[in-house]
């Protein structure tokens, strides 16, 4: 067995248009910068991109955003400083945006990912983000019923790797990368250091069974 | 009038942050809140990016780009600190393993209803983050506000205006004129900040302050 491939373009090139893609990363951390811009790169259009953050700057899915690739945003949070591609984008009618409270976000995606048919949760309860959704009364406390969230591919940002396709992480560039890795049909990722040893199992985050392909990019932003 | 000024009321709202708790601070004024805190209280911060002890500002020059807090600011890690991913962190917070969290707030109604993620401006994108699942979650929730918008107009509400955060879920405000529970029976004062009188506060208060 044996996951690498030889570089960026190679690993993004399934993605065809109408895909949806989960981004790994929040803030500035963990983000896979160089599989965005060899995504870019490559052509894809009218993309649902599922991430935490919608961009900043001229940077990540702010790239995308500036070149009109993304037809779709499911996030928690598009509106950071300097989030301007995707205030115009969105200011403009362009872009279809849901947004979704951060933890329901990494729970919908770990239910895809775990096999589950969705969850009852008591965030967003009595809100404008639970309308239109079933509730139920548990134990006298209202909850919020929440359906997985899969997608075609995961794009992910780790440490380390090997052939096998483990993952470890660094400090909080971990955020969503595991989770997005178990509910996505094809995950990429790309790491800073390619190891040919095996990584040692009790420092593995992510195991290899939910990683399809691993590239190396030695850049660290 | 006296309002506290930011250190002030970070200084204030970090006096009630008991030795031993797990703390959340959400973006903005409240993560000023840790500075605050005496040195011989041990309080384990979270940021719910992926880290339970949350530790100084690094010098200048020695910032890890990939060890940052929610408000994106580089920081360091206490002693016993952890990283964890995304579901993980969630489950603290929703699973009501953090004791506090101190947020701030566009608008705070008298039976504790929260609005902090959402104004009645359509064509500006709405971003919820991590604030509903705090609310729906942690125990003891501490708002650090002003007390009026810049207008002059009030936060304090019998009923709030803007879109909901959480139903019922603020346990206290800290405001730059005052601090006040919120008890079944409305706000109620617990203190003035000092030049403040509570006919002033409440003339700047949609809702009624119990004493």
């Amino acid at each position: 067995m044996d996951k690498r491939v030889a570089d960026l373009a190679s690993a993004v090139a399934p993605i065809a248009d109408g895909a949806s893609v989960m981004i790994g990363g929040f803030g500035s951390s963990g983000i896979p910068y160089g599989l965005i811009d060899a995504l870019l790169a490559q052509g894809a259009g009218g993309l649902t991109v599922i991430s935490n953050n919608a961009g900043a700057g001229e940077t990540g899915i702010a790239k995308l955003l500036k070149a009109g690739r993304l037809a779709k945003v499911i996030c928690s949070y598009p509106r950071t400083p300097g989030s301007i591609w995707f205030e115009r984008r969105y200011e403009a009618g362009e872009i279809e945006l849901e947004v979704v409270p951060q933890g329901t976000l990494a729970e919908r995606i770990r239910a895809a990912g775990a096999g589950l048919g969705g969850f009852f949760t008591p965030t967003a309860y009595g809100t404008r983000l639970a309308e239109g959704k079933e509730t139920r009364v548990i134990d006298g406390r209202g909850y919020v019923f929440e359906a997985p969230l899969h997608a075609d591919f995961a794009l992910l940002r780790a440490e380390r790797g090997d052939r096998w396709g483990n993952l470890s992480f660094h400090a909080t560039a971990r955020n969503f990368n595991p989770v997005m890795a178990t509910a996505a049909r094809h995950a990429i990722a790309e790491v800073r250091h390619l190891s040919d040893a095996p990584l040692d199992p009790e420092r593995v985050v992510t195991p290899g069974i939910f990683v399809q392909s691993v590239v190396e990019y030695g850049v660290r932003p | 009038m006296k309002a506290l000024n930011d250190n002030e009321l970070a200084a204030r709202v970090a006096r009630d942050i008991p030795d031993g708790a797990y703390v959340n601070l959400g973006i903005g004024k409240p993560t000023n809140v840790s500075a605050h805190v005496p040195d011989d209280r041990e309080v384990i911060y979270h940021s719910e990016n992926g880290i339970l002890g949350v530790g100084p500002t690094p010098a200048a020059g020695t910032e890890d780009l990939e060890l940052i807090d929610a408000s994106k600011r580089y920081i360091t890690m206490a002693p016993g600190a952890a990283f964890f991913e995304h579901s993980t962190s969630f489950a603290m917070m929703r699973g009501g393993h953090i004791d506090i969290a101190v947020l701030g707030a566009y608008q705070v109604a008298e039976n504790g209803d929260l609005a902090n993620w959402a104004t009645l401006d359509e064509t500006y994108p709405p971003a919820v983050g991590g604030a509903m699942d705090l609310v729906a979650g942690v125990p003891t929730i501490f708002v650090m506000m002003r007390h009026v918008n810049r207008d002059g107009s009030p936060k304090l509400l019998k009923a709030c205006t803007y879109p909901l955060t959480g139903l019922g879920v603020v346990s206290r405000v800290y405001s730059d004129l005052a601090v006040l529970d919120v008890t079944p029976e409305g706000f109620r004062l617990v203190e003035l900040a000092p030049g403040n009188s509570l006919d002033e506060v409440q003339s700047l208060t949609d809702a009624r302050i119990l004493t």
